[in-house]
């Protein structure tokens, strides 16, 4: 598959200086370079790629399929496809990250795992390898995301994790990274951090993407048997980026495939209240690499806002940043109510409740079908709703069935 | 006019003994009473002074220096207002430096932060996340105004490493020599004397000369005079922001905690 897209040495992204880098506390220096040392013999060792592979298949469930979406495409008037990663291990595309930085970490011989986590599908994806693999396993997660996402905060506590709810700044996913890093300071000796998107300090961005990218590459093999060629535009979710690079790395040397990020607009761009660091962010460091980010006039980091903890965070990786920088993909961002809305029309339309940082990709790609008629959308659909009932109770005033039963003559 | 650090540990090595550096971040209580809380820190006995600008995402600062940074966040602390902190600091004589994480600087725009810097009668800075491989517009812009530009090494730094990152230091070189983050601790580290050594090894090479201060949670006059033992300085952070944090409202009993904190650790560095 396409190899072009690639950081240099120093984890540059569209050249040296731009986006991406390592800006770090020399403290973690070494471990950083541990890590890409053991990454770059891994990909190239035989028996490790055989053996994540096997996890993939046998364990996640991988490669998931390329659904043909009929009823949602007569409704959009374009023809449009998902990939079915809500129907991995554990519900979302996260799976395939971590079960790659697990298997490095036993490699590494370290003997635990520390995560941060915002839904908490990383979390639990963490928390689920870690137990499988034998690891023991801290995961950081805001106050704010362990109330909106308490099931998942259960899911990890099951699987024999311990989650701590970080209280400090805005108590959502970028401080839970900050307190992740915190520890990984004092512990990096037996532990490894598993990270949960296609951002942080270099090798981060692209060890992750080679860890997702079968997302892309089994979608394109797959889109090219169901319907003879490629498709028009392919669209995705980006909150750090690694379902979105995921889907992306498998198109990106083809110039003829329209690709799109969407964004979490919150309750729209112009309130303030937003997480699309891409469309409305502007260039800074933050979590280790030179990214696009919402900041104040001082450089620090504005709080995001989402109804999708997934996607509330105010940084986004490096990759994205230099995709949009040179056109090769598009960013936008779609407001909290267009992603409910999408939430509700998936669920009545194909019976698929997604993720709600999947109902924005869903949202997003049904705005492009408005000027793509008739042509193949192919969409990411990174994860499934069960996480986010409570927040579809709220919203939608759901919970309570009819009290009386319907009159039958 | 700034002076570099360099003055004042030259006149430490005179006398026979370590340097003290005492950091607090600026803004903290206030803007006013941060000026005020450094500058009885320097009547008292400090050497040189590190102040802290105050970021929303410290990711190497432990609870205590988080709870004091917030605080001058959530009174509006601006850049500007950490410069201003500067020129009230550097104007008692002694050196001056900023400690600050990278965005802010590349935010307010790196050379000109350099030169408001210059102007306000700062020494350098010190980059906690900012390692000189990825420092060359840094590097630059201090050279250009000879400011001090310290660079960290740690623990788990390979010799490699401290070679490079000794060689990019102007002032001092600061081993933090606990592998975590910010915070007193009672017990002094066993990593810290092989760093020194090893970071001494490489200056030796490199930048004879170069002094080498250690953070790793010193918080009294005995833990001092150890660290003094090995170390050309001695810094001190979360005790002396603790000194404050026990005194909330009450800026005569934070001054006077401040001034017996100092005067202790001073004795320890002499010691
Ligand atoms: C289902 C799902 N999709 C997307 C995301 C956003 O992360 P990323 O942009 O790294 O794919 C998350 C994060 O938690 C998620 O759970």
């Amino acid at each position: 598959m396409t190899q072009g897209f690639e950081a240099d040495v120093h984890g540059w992204y569209g050249g040296a200086g731009s986006f991406g880098g390592r800006f770090m506390p020399e403290a973690l220096i070494a471990a950083l370079d541990e890590l890409e040392v053991a990454w770059q013999k891994s990909m190239v060792d035989p028996t490790f790629v055989h053996e994540f592979e096997g996890l993939l298949q046998n364990y996640a469930g991988v490669p998931s399929m390329l659904y043909e979406a009929h009823r949602l495409s007569d409704h959009s008037g374009a023809r449009i496809l998902l990939k079915r990663e809500d129907l991995n291990h554990t519900g979302a595309h996260k799976i395939r990250n971590v079960l790659g930085q697990a298997l490095l970490t036993k490699r590494m011989g370290k003997t635990r795992v520390i995560a941060e986590t915002g839904a908490g599908q990383h979390g639990v994806a963490s928390a689920t390898a870690a137990a499988y693999l034998g690891l023991d396993c801290t995961v950081y997660m805001g106050e704010v995301d362990t109330e909106r996402q308490a099931l998942n905060v259960a899911r990890m506590q099951l699987l024999g994790a311990e989650v701590v709810s970080v209280k400090s700044g805005s108590r959502t996913l970028k401080d839970a990274i900050n307190e992740a890093l915190r520890d990984w300071v004092a512990s990096v000796d037996h532990t490894a951090y598993l990270f949960g998107t296609a951002a942080g300090p270099h090798p981060f961005p692209s060890l992750v993407m080679s860890f997702v990218r079968g997302i892309g590459d089994e979608a394109r093999r797959q889109c090219l048997e169901l319907t003879g060629g490629l498709p028009d535009a392919i669209a995705a979710c980006v909150g750090g980026g690694s379902n979105a690079i995921g889907l992306f790395a498998g198109f990106l040397e083809d110039p003829e495939v329209a690709i799109y990020g969407f964004e979490a607009g919150g309750d729209g761009v112009d309130t303030g209240r937003h997480a699309a660091t891409i469309f409305a962010g502007s260039v800074g460091v933050l979590h280790g690499s030179r990214t696009y980010v919402l900041q104040d006039d001082d450089g620090q980091t504005v709080e995001s806002h989402s109804i999708s903890a997934g996607l509330d965070y105010p940084g986004v990786g490096p990759q994205h940043a230099a995709l949009a920088a040179s056109g090769r993909a598009t960013y936008l961002p779609v407001t909290d109510t267009a992603a409910m809305d999408a939430m509700a029309l998936l669920a009545r339309t194909e019976g698929i409740i997604p993720a709600i940082e999947s109902a924005h990709a869903i949202a997003g790609a049904l705005e492009v079908a408005k000027e793509r008629q008739g042509e193949t959308i192919l969409i990411n659909l990174s994860g499934r709703g069960d996480k986010d009932m409570g927040t579809a109770l709220d919203y939608f005033g759901l919970g309570t069935a009819g009290a009386t039963t319907r009159e039958t003559k | 006019m700034s002076t570099s650090v360099s003055v004042a540990y030259d006149k430490a090595r005179a006398d026979g003994r370590a340097a003290l550096v005492g950091y607090l971040p600026a803004g903290f209580p206030t803007v006013e009473g941060g000026i005020d809380a450094l500058t009885t820190m320097v009547d008292a006995g400090c050497d040189i002074i590190e102040i802290g600008l105050p970021y929303s995402d410290p990711v190497m600062d432990g609870p205590t220096i988080q709870a004091a940074a917030q605080q001058a966040l959530d009174g509006g602390i601006r850049t500007t207002d950490v410069l201003r902190t500067v020129e009230a600091v550097a104007a008692t004589g002694v050196p001056t430096l900023i400690m600050t994480y990278w965005n802010p600087v590349e935010r307010y725009g790196v050379d000109r932060f350099a030169q408001d810097l210059y102007d306000a009668g700062g020494a350098g800075l010190i980059t906690p996340d900012l390692t000189p491989d990825f420092a060359p517009e840094w590097i630059t812009a201090a050279d250009a105004r000879d400011l001090d530009k310290v660079f960290l090494v740690a623990p788990s730094s390979t010799d490699e490493r401290i070679a490079m990152t000794t060689a990019a230091c102007r002032g001092f070189v600061y081993a933090t020599a606990v592998m975590g983050v910010t915070g007193a601790r009672d017990a002094t580290s066993d990593l810290a004397g092989p760093l020194v050594a090893r970071t001494k090894a490489a200056i030796e090479v490199s930048a004879p000369g170069l002094p080498v201060g250690v953070g790793l949670g010193v918080s009294n006059g005995a833990q001092a005079a150890e660290v003094a033992s090995y170390a050309d300085g001695v810094i001190v952070g979360s005790a002396f922001v603790r000194a404050l944090l026990d005194h909330p409202g009450d800026a005569d009993a934070g001054r006077r905690a401040l001034t017996a904190l100092t005067e202790d650790l001073a004795r320890g560095v002499r010691a």
